[in-house]
């Protein structure tokens, strides 16, 4: 056939448009796009020793306590969903980012940017989800802000949320902080909020008995801490899911992660779903799980301290901190064999097949 | 979860090795076409656990890899007109077109969407009729049908506002082009079992006939991959060349004949250039004269457009299973996900991405590959 010349001419693509001109989605994933941009524009603008140590909350001492501030924004779309709303998730995430310091949360600040034509009706709804949450979370809201912009500048309604919580003293949680040997705790499924949020985007809309999994981890916390003195770093995986935080981990801590697939609880609807969308659950975004890092010795203590508390009821070891490959992240598959568990450029994208 | 854990259990994926391993007397290598195999294989490592005389070399079987360039700038050139959406697949705006991406695009103010179904792009014409809407249509046969059904639809309701970009791409010629190269090496392919969904695999007896090649058409699981395997091994070993189907749960002989009397309704046969591997006569699917209204090509006048493709990587051999990814020495190191020199690192479904993806680790313990 006259292929047989055709074939054989090498056909290639040229090296694409850096990310480099204009922020782009993929910039907000959490993945190696969100670490590009905190390396190349914020850290080199506003590097500080307490800055540098990029947990998910800052700790400082003043005037003999310990402090533990952080800030999030919350940009979610549906504003509802199965599970909890956007109220909900700003006190739920800010409370967990000062829990996963080993803080008791204490006060928080509101901000809305609120979208003109916004239902009276949506406000309300999420200002009373926003009682409730904090409520439950034993915190209070003592200052807040609101603006309103024209329409089609906003997304119906943002939520910024900062949050003061006090460390006690002898608790020093950090991502740089796992050794080899070291045991990777999860308190549960995994993929249940980003699989929710999914599920009802528009032209997704897809049944299925899931629910957002958003809620306040620090009594989970508190509970550890009493079981053990060994635990060594915690982490809320949110979005980029399981894979980025554990990522995170290793990088800091310049240590390599090994997972054991068959021990990360997945439900059969989020598994369904991520199967249908060719989506990895391991990516997916969560809001009331936490991945722990403690010592080999204290590692069941701690598994049973977290099971007694509903919010850890699933709770189990899935891995195990190593020397080898350093700072990668590895996992024993279901047929023993060993892949990588790599931190993703930008958003998980669907596959076309 | 049913059909699913049955299909990455470790107990039957280590029986079939170990079967693949009795029956393998002399080294085979084999083709999975399709990306989503590939990303199976990779995935679970099975290249890891299968005998080392049984080569898996990688088919060209992702969509996004073997879109041209130029359908990429067509597709950035609509986008960027004022008035117009654009509507894809996911994996289709990451892919770079000669200056840009559609993801830049979207950040320059483009009307970019991702859709799951290109039904959501006709609902999103119905609603929205001051914009023109178009969805870029790419794939293989699998993809196809649906995406022929929103054309189909699109005119019998009469929609002014919606057309197709579509560079449709078709398996059993890039099957004889493979074949066809004195450079060959591939001796048996496991089918691609989602297209043969759609089509069948009677149209894989011409090959085999031509040939003198097994053909085993494979589901998407670790399972089904081994099996696929083991089946092709034993036609191999016995000095058979047949059609067989191991993905029986979802694929027949005839494969779907509505889905196919709709293709044949919208679409017609066309040569088609592939990235990485160049034209393959009759090895895509157009738009037919009847729906030229429909037709975005012809609407935005972008037939004329084409582009050059520089040589920066081996991205060809890949494609065409003469080489692995790691054979390239860019590979992980000039060439990542973040920074692709070539199609096959940038798409979830490309054999560049999914070694890096999965497998690194591997060849860096192993040493050069």
């Amino acid at each position: 056939m006259a292929q047989d010349t055709k074939i054989e001419v090498a056909l290639h693509c040229p090296v694409p448009v850096p990310a480099k001109d204009a922020i782009l989605l993929g910039h907000g994933s959490g993945g190696r796009m969100s670490s590009d941009l905190l390396q190349s524009i914020f850290l080199p603008a506003l590097q500080n020793p307490v800055l540098d140590q990029l947990n998910d909350q800052a700790i400082v001492e003043f005037g003999g306590a310990r402090l533990a501030f952080t800030t999030d924004s919350f940009v979610v779309k549906p504003l509802f969903f199965p599970g909890g709303d956007i109220g909900t998730l700003a006190v739920n995430g800010t409370v967990n980012d000062l829990a996963m310091g080993g803080a008791r949360p204490l006060f928080l600040s509101l901000a809305l940017i609120l979208e003109e034509g916004l239902p009276m009706d949506s406000l309300r709804q999420v200002v009373e989800s926003i009682r409730v949450a904090a409520a439950i979370a034993g915190v209070t809201v003592i200052t807040g802000d609101t603006k309103v912009v024209e329409k089609g500048s906003g997304d119906g309604i943002f939520v910024n949320t900062s949050g003061i919580g006090v460390v006690a003293p002898g608790i020093n949680l950090s991502a740089d902080r796992a050794r080899p040997g070291d045991r990777v705790l999860l308190s549960g499924t995994i993929g249940d909020h980003g699989i929710t949020i999914l599920s009802q985007r528009e032209g997704l809309e897809f049944a299925g008995d899931v629910a957002s999994d958003t809620a306040a981890l620090h009594t989970l916390v508190a509970d550890m801490l009493i079981a053990s003195s060994e635990i060594r770093c915690l982490r809320d995986p949110t979005r980029g899911g399981l894979s980025s935080s554990l990522n995170e981990i290793a990088a800091r801590s310049r240590v390599g992660i090994e997972l054991d697939e068959k021990a990360i609880p997945v439900r059969d609807e989020v598994q369904g779903a991520c199967e249908m969308l060719g989506l990895d659950p391991l990516y997916v975004a969560n809001e009331g799980k936490l991945i722990a890092i403690v010592a080999p010795d204290a590692a069941e203590s701690v598994v049973a301290a977290m099971r007694n508390n509903t919010l850890g009821r699933e709770a189990r070891i899935i891995g195990t901190v190593n020397e080898s490959h350093s700072s990668m992240v590895t996992m024993r598959t279901r047929l023993g064999t060993s892949r990588i568990v790599d931190l993703l450029a930008g958003d998980q994208l669907p596959r076309i097949c | 979860m049913k059909y699913l854990d049955e299909y990455r259990d470790e107990r039957i994926a280590r029986g079939l090795v170990a079967e693949i391993a009795r029956r393998a007397t002399r080294p085979w290598v084999l083709m999975e076409i399709c990306g989503g195999q590939t990303h199976t294989l990779m995935r679970f490592g099975i290249d890891e656990l299968l005998p080392q005389g049984v080569e898996m070399v990688h088919g060209p079987g992702c969509p996004v890899c073997v879109t041209p360039l130029e359908t990429i700038d067509k597709a950035i050139d609509i986008a960027s007109r004022p008035g117009v959406t654009l509507i894809s697949y996911g994996d289709m705006l990451r892919v770079p077109g000669s200056n840009t991406d559609l993801f830049h695009v979207k950040a320059n103010g483009g009307d970019v969407r991702i859709v799951y179904a290109p039904t959501e792009a006709l609902k999103f014409a119905r609603a929205n009729p001051d914009r023109q809407v178009v969805f870029f249509a790419v794939g293989f046969e699998t993809t196809a049908p649906a995406n022929a059904m929103a054309v189909w639809q699109a005119k019998r309701e009469g929609l002014k506002n919606f057309s197709m970009l579509a560079s449709h791409v078709l398996v059993p010629p890039a099957m004889r082009a493979l074949l066809s190269s004195r450079r060959n090496r591939v001796q048996g392919f496991i089918g691609p079992g989602h297209v043969c969904t759609v089509m069948g695999y009677g149209e894989y007896e011409d090959l085999i006939r031509e040939f003198h090649v097994p053909i085993v058409v494979g589901g998407f699981e670790p399972v089904d991959l081994l099996e696929a395997i083991l089946m092709l091994v034993t036609q191999l070993e016995e000095g058979r060349a047949e059609v067989e189907n191991q993905y029986v749960r979802s694929v027949t002989y005839q494969g779907n004949l509505h889905a196919q009397k709709i293709l044949g309704e919208v679409f017609e046969v066309c040569d088609r250039k592939w990235r990485g591997i160049g034209g393959i006569p009759e090895s895509g699917f157009n738009i037919r004269e009847e729906y030229a209204d429909f037709d975005a090509d012809r609407i935005f006048g972008t037939q004329g457009v084409t582009a050059d493709e520089p040589a920066e990587c081996i991205s060809a051999e890949v494609l065409q299973g003469l080489k692995k990814p790691t054979d390239c020495s860019a590979f992980g190191t000039r060439c990542t996900p973040e920074k692709p020199l070539g199609a096959p690192m940038v798409s979830s479904e490309g054999a560049c991405a999914a070694y890096y993806q999965y497998r690194r680790h591997m060849v860096a313990a192993k040493g050069a590959h």
